[in-house]
């Protein structure tokens, strides 16, 4: 548990505004947040739908601007880089796992474990050798030539999952992962998360207001109403 | 990212296929009517294919080959005295009515050569010899003459007719280019066909003539023009000239370009429309790949693979199938097919802009595409 902070700060938000719309018409979804989050750690995200939580997951990844303060991501500041420049360090730094899985359809479960590897311009073979050894981690090394129609929720979930970290990410970052699955996939699915996703390089951000899966996590964020108004450790009891 | 283009494109069959047929329907449509259209500017101008001269001359106001002007009979020896020209000879062209031994009538289109060299006569003879028209009432016939009069039964090698009632015999058959109008030729020496057709002034319808070598055939027809008055064409020029007057004054060029328009138009509707479906549907896994790291320069590459590679399939295809409806409909010249490498290339390049612009399309799309949307 990273409660001391003892490792780094991964990412390290301050003051962050983000509002939509202009005019009378505009909302402001993010209201000054303050966050700071360690390599080593997993972080909740929670509170109530509309709060914000999904705005500030796409905000520390990079892909939706901010209106004000600033984010510093491994140490480099968001702000400071261009469109093209964010979308690389996004491909090389960070992993994502999507609560609609948003596989590839058309790809096998080891061609959508490579993507992000041949994105980086990683050779196809090469690519699909490391997807290999990823779905083997994840435990779906005979179901690497399935499509993803072919595969229950939660196996793809954990294509999803080996597709997130096939690249070695810094920080992954994690929206709604149980959503779609029932609950005893979505434990399965956090317990793997914590497995093969937890590493003290690596620092792992969780939405959820799924609060069955709330004692994976080593902190939990509350947002409410665009603001964070607790950030508490979770207490380890019984977990694994 | 090749890889997973292409995946996703075959991946996704029936929109695939769609994408396939629509653009090789485009592709054979446009190749089909295009070498139809051709085909039928060549047959407008096989009159003088037929007669392979360098050099013709005649009315310096002809519109087009079949549009006899008839000239003095002294414009042979004016145009053999102009400086670079190494022969002239006669051409009688005129349209006259054959009547057969059954009592049918049928228009023909009548030649009459030159006799002594028999310039312009065709080159392939199907039957007979096509040097025996220098005897007594011989003529000789082109293979369509065979088809339109009645079938090889009753016109072959010996068959007798009447020109403006004087006898006809036929002793050749030779393999001609068809015409635009289909009208059968009967070849015979220039004299006789002056015999056979009723008492005019004038009688001469063209000069043949040859350049001698060395000179460029353009100076020669400029010579020909301005010592004689009289009009000199080069046969590509009178071909082109022939052209001309027939998209002019049949609307033939608006309704086959029409068609070409239609097809090209109904292409890229389809394949626009279905490439764009395509990305729509696919959009979450394209904000996916974005949210991965993947440019949206990365994005467009893969779009504009997938867009050229059902392209030039359905370019493929749809050349084949018109190639193949050509063979089989225009065995022989029956039907007016030309499929040239110009006309290729042309439908290649409107493919080119078919896939272009349904790619455009996505690609739009795609880099206005805020990743955020797969957290939506």
């Amino acid at each position: 548990m990273m409660d001391n902070h003892t490792q780094p700060a991964a990412v390290r938000a301050r003051g962050i505004v983000k509002s939509f719309g202009t005019g009378d018409t505009q909302v402001t979804v993010l209201k000054g947040i303050d966050l700071d989050i360690y390599l080593g750690e997993m972080l909740l995200l929670v509170g109530e739908s509309g709060g914000g939580k999904t705005t500030l997951l796409s905000t520390i990844a990079g892909i939706l601007d901010i209106d004000g303060g600033d984010i510093d991501v491994l140490g480099v500041p968001l702000s400071g880089l261009s469109t093209g420049k964010r979308t690389t360090f996004r491909g090389q730094t960070m992993g994502f796992i999507y609560q609609q899985f948003n596989l590839l359809p058309t790809l096998t479960a080891a061609e959508n474990v490579a993507v992000p590897l041949l994105i980086q311009k990683i050779g196809r073979a090469k690519a699909l050798a490391r997807a290999q050894v990823m779905l083997n981690r994840v435990g779906l090394s005979d179901r690497a030539e399935f499509l993803p129609k072919n595969l229950s929720g939660g196996q793809q979930q954990r294509v999803a999952i080996a597709r997130a970290l096939v690249n070695e990410p810094r920080l992954l970052i994690c929206d709604e992962p149980t959503a779609a699955l029932d609950g005893p996939n979505g434990q399965k699915i956090m317990e793997l998360l914590r497995e093969v996703g937890r590493s003290p390089e690596r620092c792992v951000i969780v939405v959820t207001h799924d609060s069955r899966i709330f004692h994976f996590g080593d902190r939990m964020a509350k947002l409410t109403d665009g603001r964070i108004v607790s950030i508490e450790p979770i207490a380890r009891e019984g977990i694994a | 990212m090749n890889y997973v283009a292409l995946k996703m494109l075959f991946g996704d069959r029936a929109k695939y296929l769609m994408l396939l047929c629509g653009l090789t329907f485009s592709v054979m449509l446009i190749v089909q009517q295009g070498s139809i259209f051709w085909g039928l500017m060549i047959w407008s101008q096989s009159s003088i294919s037929n007669l392979n001269v360098p050099i013709w001359v005649t009315d310096p106001g002809i519109a087009q080959v079949d549009e006899v002007k008839p000239i003095a009979g002294t414009a042979v020896d004016r145009v053999r005295s102009v400086p670079g020209v190494e022969w002239a000879v006669p051409l009688f062209k005129g349209l006259l009515r054959a009547r057969l031994s059954n009592g049918e009538y049928h228009q023909i289109v009548l030649a009459g050569l030159e006799s002594s060299s028999l310039i312009g006569r065709p080159a392939e003879v199907l039957e007979g010899r096509f040097e025996d028209i220098l005897q007594p009432d011989a003529v000789a016939l082109d293979q369509w003459a065979v088809e339109r009069m009645g079938g090889p039964d009753i016109i072959k090698v010996g068959t007798i007719f009447e020109l403006n009632d004087k006898l006809a015999r036929v002793v050749a058959i030779a393999k001609t280019q068809k015409s635009f109008t289909n009208i059968p030729v009967v070849y015979t020496t220039y004299e006789r066909a002056i015999h056979y057709v009723p008492a005019e002034r004038r009688t001469l319808s063209y000069v043949l003539a040859k350049g001698k070598d060395g000179i460029p055939i353009q100076e020669v027809t400029r010579r020909i023009h301005e010592q004689t008055g009289l009009g000199a064409f080069t046969a590509e020029e009178f071909g082109w000239k022939t052209i001309g007057w027939v998209l002019k004054n049949t609307g033939i060029g608006i309704n086959f370009g029409t068609t070409i328009l239609l097809g090209f138009i109904v292409g890229m509707a389809i394949s626009g429309q279905t490439f764009y479906l395509f990305t729509v549907e696919n959009l979450r896994q394209f904000g996916a790949l974005k949210a991965m790291g993947a440019s949206t320069f990365t994005l467009a590459k893969m779009i504009l693979l997938q867009a050229f590679t059902v392209g030039l399939t359905g370019y493929g295809v749809g050349v084949g199938l018109a190639t193949a409806f050509g063979y089989v409909t225009a065995r022989g010249g029956s039907l007016p097919f030309i499929e040239t490498w110009q006309l290729l290339l042309l439908v290649l390049m409107a493919l080119l802009t078919i896939c272009a612009f349904s790619a455009l399309i996505s690609i739009v799309k795609l880099a206005k595409l805020e990743p955020a949307i797969v957290f939506r």
